[in-house]
């Protein structure tokens, strides 16, 4: 199986390629439209910045090819938040897959959420033997709210979308790759769609 | 429900485990790699490594072993010790650290903190804060809580928040080492006064202690060393009272 991993320099990539090699899958890191087309799966990483990591991705042409893939996509972390509409992060234009806004979290908890948090509702194939109530590792300031395409929600100053999915666009604001067996199950559950 | 954490710090020093680590399961103790890998079987939240060499070798050996621990387990961990440059924590983080710690560095050069968060995000940008008490004021110290400072850590700690700081750790210098709790009072007051999560270190000697630092400390964490090297209490077994005592743990 061909797993991409789409290169467009902002995420660190590292911890999610050793847990692909955990499932005995080897990422391939590119920004090849080619390769991006043809593989299997498609896995959109993101780690930082909303806007200066969307202009890396429009300063490497991919905006306009992510929306139009047809094979599973994954979006994780700040990779979800860009599939989405817009985020109030730096009052950025995101790929607009998920129907949704991105907002910042009220001052009335800590932000970020940071450390493992429960997730409940959870439904599709992405979630196959994952528990409900399962925990998952998550790091961020801003949320995708509960909306028509969430598939999974998280508690933090509210209920909120924790994964989002879209025909074969699948989002997850945790990150699998952090999260333990859980985390693996999850991986492995996308890899199996 | 977003739990608390319990993180286990490792001394490292030229890539090795320092300070007594005597666990009955390992082969070898003092590889940092089987260490990592047991605290995250026995459910550990995170881990913390500490590099505490000081050889010209340093950066080379902790980004190979950032490497080699990312391999190893499935939950984040945070890099600590002589980090004091965006080139220093690029590495760090393209090896797969999820965080950095830096401490004496940002005392020194505060722009570093916004360096940072401006570079990879406040996520992953840990303020590591040492302070003591004297004549009642709490004041920041460097060099591993050896030098005095005259900064105060009520106002160390909101500025650094203020430059993108996405965590503190807190380490008090009155309590490390004494095994008689942590330093609950002005815990609670950093949590008051800044917004982003605190972890408290330095005071672990029994379970209670880790009771009272998420209630009365209002710690959304809690960092200690020799209580769990020694297999004094046993991370699994830690979480396993915290969740009788109400408190919110992954288990």
């Amino acid at each position: 199986m061909e797993v991409a991993i789409i290169d467009y320099g902002a995420g660190n990539i590292q911890s999610l390629q050793f847990a692909l090699n955990r499932l005995g899958v080897q990422g391939i890191l590119t920004a090849d439209v080619n390769v991006l087309q043809s593989a299997d799966k498609v896995i959109f990483p993101g780690v930082g910045e909303a806007s200066s990591a969307m202009q890396k991705l429009n300063a490497s042409g991919l905006q306009h090819l992510l929306p139009t893939l047809t094979q599973p996509v994954l979006g994780i972390c700040l990779g979800m938040q860009l599939m989405c509409n817009s985020t109030e992060e730096g009052m950025t234009q995101g790929l607009g897959i998920f129907n949704v806004d991105v907002k910042r979290f009220s001052s009335k908890v800590k932000v970020p959420q940071m450390g493992w948090n429960t997730i409940y509702n959870a439904k599709g194939p992405l979630f196959d033997a994952i528990d409900d109530k399962e925990y998952m590792y998550l790091v961020h300031s801003f949320f995708a709210p509960s909306c028509s395409n969430t598939i999974a929600e998280t508690n933090y100053d509210g209920a909120y979308s924790t994964a989002l999915q879209k025909d074969n666009f699948f989002g997850v604001q945790f990150h699998p790759e952090k999260s333990s067996k859980a985390g693996s199950q999850l991986l492995q559950n996308f890899l199996s769609i | 429900m977003l739990t608390k954490r319990i993180i286990p710090c490792l001394d490292i020093k030229d890539g090795r485990t320092v300070k007594g680590v005597n666990f009955v399961n390992l082969r070898d103790a003092g590889d940092p790699v089987e260490l990592a890998a047991q605290y995250a079987k026995e459910n550990a939240d995170e881990l913390v490594f500490l590099d505490i060499s000081a050889t010209e070798q340093k950066r080379k050996t902790l980004a190979d072993l950032v490497l080699k621990v990312a391999e190893a387990i499935d939950i984040p961990f945070t890099v600590g010790g002589g980090i004091s440059s965006v080139e220093d924590v690029a590495i760090l983080l393209r090896n797969g650290a999820d965080k950095v710690s830096i401490n004496s560095a940002a005392v020194k050069r505060p722009e570093l903190i916004n360096e940072l968060a401006t570079a990879f995000g406040s996520q992953c940008v840990v303020v590591a804060i040492d302070a003591k008490q004297i004549e009642g004021e709490w004041l920041v110290h460097l060099v591993g809580g050896k030098v005095p400072t005259e900064i105060n850590l009520f106002d160390w700690t909101k500025e650094v928040e203020k430059r993108g700081a996405g965590e503190i750790l807190f380490t008090s210098m009155d309590h490390d080492g004494t095994k008689a709790g942590f330093a609950n009072k002005a815990l609670a007051r950093l949590s008051e006064e800044v917004n982003i999560p605190i972890i408290a270190s330095g005071g672990a000697g029994e379970l209670k202690h880790f009771t009272d630092t998420f209630t009365h400390g209002k710690a959304d964490a809690a960092l200690a060393a020799s209580v769990f090297h020694f297999s004094e209490i046993s991370v699994s077994d830690l979480k396993q009272q915290l969740k009788v005592q109400q408190i919110a743990v992954r288990l």
